[in-house]
């Protein structure tokens, strides 16, 4: 069996990184309560995100199809909450109570994660397709954030970044083996991607205020983001044999779904009761234990 | 009675007692070595080791800084401070020579150079073919990568078709 040449996955910076100001310092965000709070909603929306998806991820440790697969999730599911850790650190710099206590003490209308990483795991094409979707967004979103004019902000996208190769790396192989091996194998991705892309497209709801940010140079908008996010993830998965669901073409495409929206106020669904009852629950129990 | 007075303590003391902290995951490797001690300040008997993680989500993150306290704590110091700052951004390029000829003996892979994706943000990510990996055990490079991730999230898994062996690699970051 000749295997087909791999796919490159190609993720493009958004327009607006180019678009950097004057450095703003963590003092100076401090001091503007606005600014401040805004600040602190944005790094609250992407810190959830990436807490809850690695908790989704590590549901399959122990439960994975084959081998690999549970050490790849385990593995994404520590890469995740790392970079949680990072964002939720940087938001303790603004005032935010410390990280354990953002993970574990909040109650679902404290949390600002997109509905996309509170869907249950769902079968094994489910939580793969959604990860494919979710890393890409990151991708576009921390090439937009490493240009911040908040330096600790720019530091942290950078570093973070660098790990996200290993994630697109992972996609790809099972994206592309996958779409192409099988009716079956192909049609379970379809039915995945149908079910999760309006709650991808969610991941771009922008944060209360977020126009504040943007003024600043402290975050591009999350509209460009979203552009940029379609431009890489749409060729990426119709070169799967997928069909995301957009018209339009390269130079511009519109989902023909809607993005599920209300995450970022707290606005969730059951899910996320759910499972916080489950990740949180030991903490709660005790949370003065010493681990 | 004579008091002895401890010798102060320097900056080249203090990392040459580093190079007895280990990488809990790859012990034959030291902190030093492995490139995450991103400055040693020294005041007179306070120390100041900064330290940046390899893979964010890494656990061993929290042990060495544990470590790296208690044994600069012996050397003296009367307090110790360990903070974990994330600029520059640690590459596996900063992997020592002998610690790379190190990894190789326990069948661990060393990483290759890395081609830095995020340096300027106006590039955009390429996630092209991984290149061939050099087998761990026997040198060829007829090698497959199995999966991007191994039994750490620093490991990714290969195969060698000359040796018919499987071996792990230190990923490049």
């Amino acid at each position: 069996m000749t295997s087909p040449v791999p796919l490159q996955v190609e993720v493009p910076p958004p327009a607006a990184v180019s678009a950097a100001g004057a450095p703003v310092t963590t003092e100076a965000i401090r001091a503007d309560a606005p600014l401040r709070e805004a600040t602190l909603a944005y790094l609250l929306a992407i810190g959830d995100d990436e807490m809850l998806l690695g908790h989704r991820d590590a549901e399959w440790t122990g439960l994975g199809p084959i081998l690999e697969e549970d050490i790849a999730f385990s593995s994404m599911a520590q890469d995740e909450m790392g970079h949680a850790l990072v964002w939720y650190t940087l938001a303790g710099t603004l005032g935010a109570p410390e990280a354990d206590a953002l993970a574990f003490l909040r109650d679902t209308t404290g949390w600002r994660s997109a509905r996309l990483v509170e869907l249950p795991r769902g079968d094994y094409a489910f939580s793969l397709v959604r990860q494919v979707l979710f890393d890409l967004a990151e991708a576009v979103r921390l090439h937009g954030l490493a240009r911040s004019t908040w330096v600790p902000m720019a530091h942290a996208a950078t570093k973070l970044s660098q790990e996200e190769k290993y994630h697109l790396l992972h996609g790809r192989a099972y994206l592309e083996r996958l779409g192409r091996a099988s009716e079956d194998s192909r049609a379970r991705l379809q039915a995945a991607l149908d079910e999760a892309f309006g709650y991808a497209l969610g991941l771009w709801e922008p944060p209360p205020d977020e126009a504040r940010l943007v003024a600043a140079g402290i975050t591009p908008p999350s509209a460009d983001l979203a552009g940029a996010w379609l431009a890489a993830a749409v060729p990426f998965l119709q070169a799967c044999e997928l069909a995301p669901p957009v018209t339009g073409g390269p130079d511009l495409w519109l989902p023909t779904v809607e993005a599920v929206v209300g995450g970022r106020t707290g606005d969730h669904g059951d899910d996320l009761a759910l499972l916080l009852a489950s990740m949180q629950g030991m903490y709660r129990s005790d949370p003065e234990a010493t681990w | 009675m004579v008091t002895t007075r401890p010798a102060p303590i320097t900056r080249e003391a203090v990392l040459a007692a580093l190079e007895d902290v280990k990488d809990p995951e790859i012990p034959v490797v030291s902190v030093v070595d492995l490139g995450i001690v991103q400055s040693v300040e020294v005041a007179g008997a306070d120390v100041t080791v900064s330290i940046t993680p390899t893979f964010t989500g890494c656990p061993a993150l929290a042990v060495m800084r544990a470590e790296i306290a208690a044994c600069v704590r012996a050397l003296g110091a009367a307090t110790v401070r360990v903070p974990v700052v994330l600029d520059p951004p640690w590459s596996s390029d900063r992997i020592a020579p002998e610690a790379r000829a190190r990894m190789a003996r326990i069948g661990l892979a060393p990483p290759p150079p890395s081609r830095r994706f995020a340096a300027d943000a106006s590039l955009g990510l390429v996630v092209a073919a991984p290149e061939p990996v050099a087998c761990a055990f026997c040198g060829s490079t007829d090698t497959t990568l199995e999966n991007p991730f191994g039994p750490t999230i620093c490991r990714s898994l290969h195969y060698c078709n000359g040796c018919q062996q499987p071996f792990e690699q230190f990923k490049a970051l």
